[in-house]
């Protein structure tokens, strides 16, 4: 399999802080990678500087061969590199639907003048996102809630919601942000199967999650963080027996690792 | 039937401003309402570009010295260049919108109170110029500006020469009232259109916002440069009405005025910072019969009005139809 993303030597300090500290992996075509590592391990971190959110110290990102990292968000975003929020950041004023095809905004052809004025162009393109919108909130099972005030969605459509945005911009690679944080059991089973269709629509996905047999079941392959540095990288069934990712979370339940 | 609703709302706009409030000022011989109506319509224009940095998420309380820098580049042009008042019109709304690329790209990165604090000084900043700079003439400002001369067209005369009219208070009130509704058409247009999304995506989370690939810093500066275009050509039309400029034409107050049309009428409709600045204005003079309690009677009134209606009168429109 084709190598999408490339993560090269990436280094994050803040003041005296390191928290990611040189840290390289590769993301593959069409895999589900998961970061996972105890808390303050540097996962968040690691997952804004792919997005592009933060600017690293030193290293870089690759998406493709070409560095993503240390540009604006909204570029990484143009390149094909998308990242999703926990359930809060939503446009909370804004329908299910029109979040959705506000999201569309990286397939525009037409300008902004376009859209003014109302060219041809644009009415084609604002007719393409409203359907492009109504396929999406199909595939995540959100059409009965597409026209509810987003901020009056209940929790769980929330994140739905979330990838739903992310869904709209067309990305290569989607960054998945604790997408089974706070769940129950049977919630965490749907997600699981969501996001395996996320990969069916031909999307690559990385996610940073702290519910081990959600990542653990999900997972192609696992990269583990701890103090900022990779300490292990590898199938699930390498992950659970390596004896440096065990020592890590010593003191955590063994049931929390999946054993 | 919605949208011949709108229409007929539209028209009959229309006609109130340029058919019924000029049939009623001659019928009634109040001919300084005018002034007043000029004003209004004026002010409102400058209202609605504060409207739009409230509509990406900025509490813009700059606008003054915006309309300021507007009311100058009209003065100095017309009265050191001789440039016809109608080509510096345009112009004064260019150079605000290019002056406020220059300032918006370092101070639009602030949020909330930061903002609003660094362009309440930026008021502030241009009336001092105002006073300081040789082109402007200092404290005394600029004063004789003549009045705007004709428009002709293929030796068709559109516009008369405004000192050939024996009331020119009624062409600056139609010229007032002409911006004013072409500047609300623009702005619905703008904010019913798909770029009205994105600048509410902007006003909700710019963080999210940028996620799904929109330039942010490139969107806000628009918005700022369209709201500082309004500015510069309210305090230009200003200009030509008073005939005069000095560095206290628009001050602090004005820039927080602007603020408050805005508040008053409703942060979430197009036609809000309109009705606003009407109430605004007409409310304050009505009050003037009250004496030294104006501004008390003014600003008790103003808070109860936010604590009651926090989203602006329009607002009320909006309950009526859901209930």
């Amino acid at each position: 399999m084709d190598t999408i993303l490339q993560v090269r030597e990436l280094t994050r300090r803040f003041g005296g802080l390191t928290a990611v500290n040189n840290v390289s992996f590769d993301v593959r075509e069409r895999e589900i990678l998961s970061v996972i590592g105890p808390n303050g391990a540097g996962k968040s971190t690691l997952f804004k500087l792919i997005a592009s959110f933060l600017k690293p110290t030193s290293g870089e990102v690759l998406y493709r061969g070409e560095r993503i990292s240390g540009l604006a968000p909204h570029i990484a975003a143009r390149k094909g590199v998308v990242r999703t929020f926990q359930e809060t950041t939503i446009f909370r004023n804004m329908t299910v639907r029109e979040n959705v095809i506000v999201a569309h905004h990286l397939r525009s052809r037409a300008s902004l003048l376009g859209f003014f004025v109302g060219t041809g162009t644009a009415r084609e393109d604002e007719r393409a996102f409203g359907a492009s919108a109504d396929e999406i909130l199909d595939f995540l099972n959100l059409t009965e809630l597409a026209n509810e005030k987003a901020r009056n969605l209940p929790h769980g459509h929330l994140r739905a919601l979330g990838i739903a945005i992310g869904l709209a911009t067309d990305p290569a690679v989607l960054l998945l942000d604790e997408p089974f944080a706070g769940m129950n059991h049977d919630e965490t089973h749907k997600a699981v199967a969501m996001v395996r269709r996320l990969r069916e629509r031909g999307l690559t996905v990385l996610l940073v999650e702290h519910d081990m047999p959600a990542v653990m079941k999900i997972s192609d392959r696992i990269v583990v963080i701890n103090f900022g540095q990779k300490i292990a990288e590898g199938t699930p069934v390498d992950i659970q027996n390596n004896d440096r990712v065990i020592e890590a979370y010593l003191g955590a339940e063994d049931e929390a690792i999946g054993l | 039937m919605n949208r011949t609703l709108r229409l007929l709302g539209v028209a009959a706009f229309l006609v109130a401003v340029f058919v019924v409030v000029p049939l009623l000022i001659s019928v009634t011989g109040r001919k300084d309402v005018y002034y007043t109506l000029t004003s209004v319509a004026l002010l409102s224009i400058a209202s609605a570009g504060v409207w739009l940095t409230f509509y990406i998420g900025r509490i813009n309380m700059g606008q003054g010295a915006f309309a300021l820098m507007g009311a100058y580049v009209t003065a100095v042009l017309v009265n050191h260049y001789g440039v016809a008042f109608w080509w510096t019109l345009p112009a004064a709304g260019l150079f605000c919108a290019v002056a406020s690329l220059l300032i918006g790209l370092p101070i639009l990165r602030l949020r909330g109170v930061y903002f609003a604090m660094v362009s309440l000084v930026l008021t502030e900043v241009t009336r001092l110029l105002a006073l300081a700079l040789p082109v402007t003439e200092g404290a005394k400002g600029i004063t004789n500006i003549p009045l705007p001369g004709a428009i002709s067209l293929f030796g068709l005369t559109i516009v008369p020469d405004f000192a050939t009219l024996e009331n020119p208070r009624i062409a600056f009130y139609y010229l007032a009232a002409t911006l004013m509704v072409l500047c609300f058409a623009g702005m619905y247009r703008l904010v019913h259109s798909r770029i009205g999304h994105i600048c509410m995506s902007l006003q909700q989370n710019e963080e999210l916002a940028s996620s799904i690939g929109v330039n942010i810093v490139h969107l806000r500066l628009i918005a700022f440069a369209i709201s500082s275009f309004l500015g510069g050509i309210s305090g230009a039309t200003f200009a030509a009405v008073t005939q005069s400029v000095y560095p206290s034409s628009f001050t602090v107050t004005d820039s927080v005025n602007f603020m408050l049309n805005c508040f008053l009428g409703g942060l979430g409709y197009v036609f809000g910072p309109m009705l606003g600045t009407l109430t605004l204005y007409f409310g304050w003079n009505l009050l003037f019969q009250t004496g030294e309690f104006q501004l008390l009677i003014y600003s008790s009134l103003m808070i109860i009005l936010m604590l009651v209606l926090p989203n602006g009168l329009l607002s009320l429109g909006e309950g009526r139809r859901k209930g």
